[in-house]
């Protein structure tokens, strides 16, 4: 059985050298193929005398698997090289910048008033909204404001020739949710407000955030807990907070908040309980309910949050300012 | 209100430091602005007196005097001020002397004479701003005597922000009452002792505004000598609280307001006609005041007036003529309550604001009036001579504003402070407030001070109860909640999802002041009438925004000036549209102007154009409305390339616009590229439905490819619904995928690849089926445009 010997020999020999799946299937369809070598071997077993058949098939079989298992190990070895061929084409350099369009970003009063507003609405604030250009009753009378009260000198405000005004804080929208709904109310009202006022520190137009609760058992030390836990979170800090006696005429009694800061106390919120003839303004009984309400100028919280030290650079909308907040 | 520490301490004096007693008085409310020392440090400086004064030979503007300064042997002084003079009483700095921390002064020669010292001015030795001559001292003060055994050098000048209800606190007796009750302390406190009355002159008074002038106190001084300079222990208190010294009368009567809280006012008796009286201008009277300003009186400014005419703006200022000067010998002294609404709309009225009328407009207590008289006759009397008038009192008593009775429940203290407060502390800090309480019956019947006239219902007694027991010693509990979801707000979730889509999209979100220029809303709108501000900040912010347009175009300019070739942003807020009929609606507006993206390492730079802009618009829709509600139209519009403006529908709604900024306005606005503008008004394009599913076929779709030829101005849009009429309901996609103008087509045509797809739910489509439904397709785009296959 020579022959056998040879044939196995020589297609080994073959599938050594190839280098080309399409060659080694070549090389199989030629030994092992329907009228493969090999294959042909096994036909002519018939010629030979019955009690060598078994014998001789053995051995063609056996160098049928010897090929077989040799090509499918040159398969997979020549499928791995093909394979790091690919993957080597394809090595980039990773440190490119991804193409197309980039992703811009929100102004920074946005990115803190969102924040604000995430913070209250988890302990079920609602954000509530209402006009710009008021009337003095929303913005001054209904809140304990009258026409020559002498914190009406404090709020230097727009006017209109009409008499109609530029809301100088958001606290105009309470009046406007409370008369037109029943207690319990629980509400933010953020958006922008207007002061007669343009230097280093003030800006004619800027943000505030008016909060209030009206409810049958709200009280200051609610008030106090409220506010210690808004600003720790917002600022991400434990904090030192302090409440300090001050006067506004629609909360009674009226405090400003400070926070210690690197260089002594900074004042970043005015609150108090709501005063009683706001809420009888709106036909809220003081004697059943009382109320909470705070107020926070949205710049000085981002201020002092980003370290920005000039509030104007907040509405020159400068690209080089505006970018770093992305 | 500004006051020295030093003069606080002599009504109260706690043992505390200058920071302790700064925050005791920012915790009680009274809000420390800031702090300064009172004066600069010194030393070695003298009471002297100039007795001889001479020419000095060989300098024109310098005087060699002699001068006294308590030691046996006269100094030699070299002085070049205006104003030396034999006799005068001034200040020496002797050789030795430190002023401000320089080094010490030593002898000088000057042109040949040695000076052994200096003759100071106010503002060399930090007593003033004046620098004219050296400074003129009262002949009581004592020669020889040192500076600073006369003013404190230790001593603080303290500034606190007062809030409008504390007007009681516009007076170092004032602020020492609240000073007391944080230090248990009692306020040393001299009673005021009437002088004795020498004259029998007297001026009647009446009161014609009663209302407003409820009560009216004044009395004549006669021989008194007003040249005389101010002594330093006065106006040096006067300086450290901001006020400049006039004369001996006028600083005495500040002297006074700023020791009691009375602002008073004294007239030279001797110019004065008749009777006195309180009353509103008749018609045409003109008055002209201390600052030299002239008024036509306006109807409603109450007058201090005599019967020749008005003599003051009530409360306000004093009148130029009938004012007390170096020279007066007879003063008719006022000291009067004025309602503050009254001292409100008078200053406002003119624009004036005194440390008079700021403390009418707080407040001053109602009882004061005729002490304060009596205190600052006392001071006139001692420093000026003269003989006292008896006191003319006039009352209107139901005017005055009366001390109400406030009754505090126990239980309310819990109720709004969330506290319990014991009952022994609620009577002593009432009592500590000299306010009269009693207690019966689980409630407290207060009766406030006159001055503490802030006092008027339940819960401001409660503050009160709150501040002396510390803010911050009020514990901290959690607000309960009324757990019940609310509805939301949509427009307000509209803003966010597309504020989020457009910074996706690469626009930089801005804020910008919703009142603009008048130039640029009329470039960009002329045809609605603009809200307009009456007291706007600058001209240039006087109109009220009727489109976010012109604010973006404005920062848009900003950022192309600092080297930004490249700009996309975009601002949502309020417009306000009409006057009378006013509308504030929430808008968002976008602008881009150059490169469609930034640089990049392999994409070939390509400019912005109207394509770009729509697939931002169509991705901004398909955000908050459906795709099948839009209807996209050709705009005119102003602003707007009259080829590349689109109005947007939405249910046949107008809800915005679209498209390339006019070149015309480009070019005014020196903007060298394209801008594409969009702006949307945000409640009109929330119309999202909640989605209602529909079944997916499960049989395969058929598509079919076509490449039409057709006239070039045939919009798309009409093709489009050229080919969806005449396809079968089968037709279940129908997109774009080239338009081909060029090379191989006609001119004046272009050409149109087309994709359909068809596919139904209930069967698989046959060839058969499929090719009917384009036949007809085809043949309606031939029948209605002469579109052909290519």
């Amino acid at each position: 059985m020579n022959e056998i010997e040879k044939l196995q020999t020589q297609a080994l020999t073959e599938i050594e050298s190839v280098t080309d799946l399409n060659q080694l299937d070549q090389i199989r369809v030629n030994y092992l193929g329907k009228k493969g070598l090999l294959t042909q071997q096994l036909k002519q077993l018939g010629k030979l005398p019955a009690e060598e058949r078994p014998q001789a098939g053995q051995v063609i079989n056996l160098a049928k698997v010897a090929v077989q298992e040799a090509i499918e190990s040159r398969k997979s070895s020549l499928e791995d090289e093909q394979l790091n061929e690919k993957i080597k084409q394809g090595n980039l350099d990773i440190s490119l910048p991804g193409r197309g369009g980039k992703r811009a970003g929100l102004h920074p009063i946005t990115l803190t008033l969102q924040r604000i507003e995430s913070l209250f609405q988890q302990v079920g604030f609602e954000v509530v909204e209402g006009p710009e250009v008021e009337d003095d009753y929303h913005n001054f009378e209904a809140l304990n404001i009258p026409e020559h009260h002498p914190a009406r000198a404090m709020h230097d405000t727009f006017y209109f020739p009409d008499g109609r005004l530029l809301r100088t804080h958001t606290s105009s929208v309470q009046i406007r949710i409370m008369q037109n709904d029943k207690p319990p109310f629980r509400f933010i009202a953020p958006g922008r407000v207007y002061r007669c006022d343009s230097d280093m520190t003030h800006t004619p137009m800027f943000h505030q955030v008016e909060g209030l609760i009206v409810d049958e058992s709200v009280t200051f030390a609610e008030l106090k807990g409220l506010l210690i836990d808004f600003l720790e979170i917002f600022f991400e800090k434990e904090l030192e907070v302090r409440f300090r006696p001050s006067y506004f005429p629609f909360t009674e009694p009226s405090a400003e908040v400070d926070i210690m800061g690197e260089r002594g106390w900074l004042e970043v919120l005015g609150c108090g309980m709501v005063h009683p003839n706001v809420l009888t303004n709106v036909g809220i009984d003081p004697e059943k309910y009382t109320g909470l309400a705070f107020g926070m100028g949205v710049e000085r919280l981002a201020m002092l949050y980003y370290g920005v030290d000039d509030l104007r650079s907040f509405f020159e909308n400068d690209l080089r300012f505006l970018e770093q907040f992305h | 209100m500004k006051f020295s520490e030093n003069w606080l301490r002599e009504f109260v004096n706690p043992s505390v430091d200058s920071k302790t007693l700064m925050h005791q008085l920012t915790m009680a409310g009274l809000e420390v602005d800031g702090n300064e020392p009172a004066c600069v440090p010194f030393d070695g400086l003298y009471i002297a007196e100039v007795k001889t004064v001479a020419k000095h030979p060989d300098a024109d503007k310098l005087h060699i005097c002699e001068v006294d300064c308590g030691d046996k042997e006269l100094l030699t002084i070299v002085c070049g001020a205006p104003n030396v003079r034999a006799g005068l009483r001034t200040i020496l700095a002797k050789v030795g002397a430190t002023l401000a921390n320089k080094p010490k002064l030593e002898a000088a020669t000057l042109k040949g004479i040695t000076s052994y010292g200096m003759l100071c001015s106010a503002a060399e030795i930090g007593l003033g701003d004046s620098n004219d001559g050296i400074i003129e001292l009262s002949e009581t003060e004592t020669v020889g005597k040192a500076l600073k055994e006369i003013i404190d050098i230790e001593d603080n000048i303290i500034d606190v922000s007062l809030t409008p209800n504390r007007g009681d606190c516009f007076s170092l007796r004032g602020i020492a009452r609240e000073v007391a009750v944080f230090n248990q302390l009692k306020l040393a406190e001299s009673p005021v002792v009437p002088v004795e009355v020498t004259s029998k002159a007297c001026r009647k008074v009446k009161l014609t505004a009663k209302k407003e002038c409820p009560h009216y106190a004044g009395r004549v001084i006669e021989n008194v000598d007003a040249s005389i300079e101010t002594p330093l222990w006065i106006s040096e208190k006067l300086r450290r609280s901001g006020i400049r010294s006039i004369n001996i009368i006028v600083d005495i009567t500040n002297f006074v307001m700023l020791e009691l809280g009375q602002p008073m006012h004294a007239f030279d008796n001797d110019y004065l006609k008749g009777d006195i009286d309180v009353r509103y201008p008749k018609d045409d009277e003109k008055l002209k005041l201390l600052d030299e300003s002239e008024h036509q009186l306006k109807s409603n400014t109450l007058l201090i007036a005599d019967d020749s005419g008005p003599l003051a703006m009530a409360g306000v200022m004093g009148g130029f003529e009938s004012a007390v000067q170096t020279e007066s010998k007879n003063i008719f002294l006022e000291s009067a309550f004025f309602m503050p609404e009254t001292i409100i709309g008078e200053s406002r009225l003119y624009g004036l604001h005194t440390d008079s009328s700021h403390r009418f407009e707080r407040g001053v207590d109602p009882e004061l009036q005729v002490s304060a008289l009596e205190r600052a006759s006392e001071l006139i009397l001692q420093h000026c001579g003269g003989e006292a008038g008896s006191i003319v009192e006039m009352t209107s008593k139901e005017d005055i504003p009366k001390k109400l009775q406030v009754i505090l429940r126990e239980s309310q203290i819990k109720r709004v402070l969330g506290i319990e407060l014991d009952n022994s502390f609620v009577t002593e800090t009432f009592s500590k407030l000299e306010m009269q309480s009693e207690y019966k019956e689980n409630q407290w019947y207060i009766t406030p001070p006159s001055h503490r006239f802030d006092i008027k219902i339940e819960v401001d007694l409660i503050e009160e109860l709150a501040r002396i027991h510390s803010y911050d010693a009020i514990s901290v509990a959690t607000p309960s909640n009324h757990l019940n979801m609310k509805r939301a707000n949509q427009s307000h979730y509209s803003i966010k999802q597309i504020r989020e889509l457009l910074i996706n999209r690469d626009y930089q979100e801005v804020i910008t002041y919703s009142f603009i220029d008048p130039a640029l809303n009329n470039l960009l709108n002329n045809k609605d009438k603009s809200l307009v501000l009456a007291n706007p900040i600058a001209p240039e912010l006087s109109e009220m925004r009727s489109s976010l347009l012109p604010g973006l175009l404005n920062s848009l300019q900003y950022n192309i000036k600092r080297q930004q070739d490249r700009v996309r942003l975009f601002e949502t807020g309020l417009v306000f549209k009409g006057c009378e009929d006013l509308k504030q609606n929430s808008h968002v507006a976008g602008l881009c102007y150059g490169n469609i993206y930034r640089k990049q390492w392999d994409k070939e730079e390509k400019s912005t154009d109207f394509y770009d802009l729509k697939n931002d618009v169509e991705a901004l829709l398909s955000s908050v409305v459906e795709t099948a509600r839009v209807d996209f139209k050709s705009a005119e519009s102003e602003i707007l390339h009259p080829g590349q403006a689109v109005d947007v529908f939405i249910d046949d709604k107008n809800v915005g616009c679209f498209g390339q900024l006019h070149p015309k306005i480009a070019t005014q606005l020196e903007l060298n590229n394209n801008v594409y503008l969009f702006e949307f008004e945000i409640k009109k394009l929330n119309k999202r439905d909640a989605v209602k599913f529909q079944a997916i076929s499960k049989f395969p779709s058929v598509k079919r490819d076509i490449s039409l030829l057709i006239d070039e101005t045939i919009p798309l849009e009409e093709v489009l619904s050229c080919i969806k009429n005449d396809a079968s309901e089968a037709l279940s996609n129908l997109e774009l995928f080239d338009v081909y103008q060029g090379e191989g087509i006609e001119k004046e045509k272009k050409s149109l690849a087309l994709g359909l797809t068809f596919q139904v739910t209930s069967s698989t489509l046959t060839d058969e089926e499929v090719e009917t439904i384009m036949g007809n397709v085809l043949d309606g785009l031939y029948n209605k445009f002469g579109a052909k296959l290519r």
